[in-house]
């Protein structure tokens, strides 16, 4: 596995666009800091760039690289590896990747201005650490998605439509629930929605970390109340684990059965 | 020692191998004739476990191969379409496969014979279409293995290559192996092949030599033979 995860790696970091991701987080880190020189707002502001753009850029890179990749996996495909090991490697080698262009894009600004003096370094590390989180949840998902699609352009909008559904729409049509049935105890019906949707998660799990209650918003709060700080830090860090490992599974169930 | 045993396969609807029992011991070419879309790539697919089947069992000395991998160190498998890694130089490729494979290989001989060394710095995706072929040939042959599966090995080849091409399947033959080879070139399964086996609409339709074909259609030319057989089922 690690000789297909090193190729794909290697692959990718030569890629014009890892460097471009690389220096879009690299440029944000130093605007932000050129305009406010607060560590503590810089990662909240941060967090809803991540939240956003990792999802979007896992999606994109997830479902660009299976189709444009499917040539060299066919070649794979002939040669004595064992299919898992092959989409688990090209999964990992990409996923991890784009989690490096993020954490060393941002941590060279965070570093130079002195984030180990600060009392946010464990607050701008969970930050990372949700950011390569929630790279390789989409970009598992989108592999999913791939797989399932042999025409490029169907598999490209079912990615899209999922990342826009997850980031956007989730939220819209839950807080319509909410208004709907504002009668009735809804505390558990939003704890297992939140569960669902692992962009919501991810706030949560940084807003907890952070201990803002102004931007928890119901879910937040929700689930500080049931919860506590750190069970509900923990179990968040939980779940999203198994958005990572469920994908990953039914990647490798949907490329044990597929012709090429 | 390939057997197949009631091979089933259809893509959504197309029922395109339906039912198919083969038997190959002896070594030598054999050559899996057929017109367009018969079944012949799918059928390959299926011995190199890329493609799945619904129903049947393939056999590779005696063990089953469906689920399992490790066979393929002993294939070497030349696809059809030379789709490569646009971005990877031949010699990257070539030390890429080596590193997967992990066998004895003797590339510098192939890339003298089809003169490819002027090609090796370049990126796979710069490359014609013929000279792309030519790295599928090299990859292929590279390895010693005792089974060789060639789809259409001859397209976009110019004549030396092609004469290059036969001289190395004939040395391969002396060696022992099976060599499972799909062509529409009639010329050139005459000239090679030990064993014709012809595909028609997912089902075996003939199954002997090449003399034996001839025979069964009373023509003396393989190409007209093929035609007859086409002309039959067509009408």
């Amino acid at each position: 596995m690690f000789k297909i995860l090193n190729y794909s790696f290697f692959d990718l970091m030569r890629s014009r666009w890892s460097y471009v991701y690389f220096l879009f987080y690299l440029g944000l880190g130093f605007i932000l800091f050129f305009l406010n020189n607060d560590i503590t707002k810089a990662v909240i502001t941060l967090l809803n760039i991540i939240i956003v753009l990792t999802p979007l850029i896992g999606t994109v890179f997830g479902v660009m690289y299976y189709y444009s990749s499917r040539e060299f996996t066919e070649l794979l495909l002939s040669q004595p590896i064992k299919r898992s090991t092959i989409f688990i490697g090209q999964y990992v080698g990409l996923s991890l990747s784009l989690a490096l262009s993020l954490v060393l894009g941002l941590g060279i600004p965070f570093v130079l201005y002195g984030v180990f003096q600060s009392a946010a370094i464990w607050d701008f590390a969970t930050l990372l650490l949700i950011g390569a989180y929630l790279t390789f949840i989409f970009v598992g998902l989108a592999y999913n998605i791939a797989l399932s699609f042999n025409d490029k352009i169907k598999g490209f909008g079912f990615a899209i439509l999922l990342w826009l559904f997850l980031a956007v729409i989730y939220d819209g049509l839950f807080l319509l629930a909410m208004v709907f049935f504002h009668d009735y105890p809804l505390d558990k019906f939003a704890l297992s929605v939140t569960m669902f949707n692992p962009i919501d998660l991810s706030r949560i799990l940084i807003l907890l970390k952070l201990d803002i209650s102004a931007l928890l918003g119901y879910t937040g709060a929700v689930f500080q109340k049931f919860f506590g700080t750190a069970l509900g830090s923990v179990l968040s860090l939980l779940v999203l684990t198994v958005w990572i490992i469920v994908p990953t599974y039914f990647m490798v169930l949907q490329a044990r059965k597929k012709d090429f | 020692m390939i057997n197949l045993t009631n091979l089933h396969k259809s893509y959504s609807k197309v029922h395109v191998l339906q039912g198919i029992d083969l038997f190959f011991d002896q070594n030598g070419i054999i050559a899996i004739l057929g017109p367009n879309g018969s079944g012949k790539t799918t059928l390959i697919k299926s011995i190199l476990g890329m493609v799945i089947p619904q129903k049947g069992d393939i056999l590779l000395n005696e063990s089953s191969i469906l689920n399992e991998y490790k066979y393929r160190k002993d294939i070497s498998y030349l696809p059809q379409i030379a789709h490569f890694p646009q971005n990877l130089k031949v010699e990257e490729l070539i030390k890429m496969i080596k590193n997967i494979r992990q066998q004895k290989s003797n590339e510098i001989e192939l890339i003298r014979l089809f003169n490819l060394s002027p090609y090796l710095d370049k990126k796979l995706g710069t490359l014609s279409g013929g000279t792309r072929q030519k790295v599928n040939i090299v990859l292929t042959f590279m390895f010693d293995s005792p089974l060789i599966i060639l789809d259409e090995p001859t397209t976009g080849l110019d004549p030396v290559a092609l004469i290059s091409l036969k001289k190395i399947l004939d040395e391969e033959k002396a060696k022992g192996k099976m060599i499972l080879i799909t062509t529409h070139i009639m010329n050139l399964v005459d000239e090679i092949a030990d064993q014709v086996i012809f595909l028609l609409d997912g089902n075996i339709y003939f199954n002997g030599t090449v003399s034996q074909l001839k025979k069964q259609t009373n023509h003396s030319n393989l190409e007209h033979a093929i035609a007859e057989i086409l002309k039959e089922t067509y009408v």
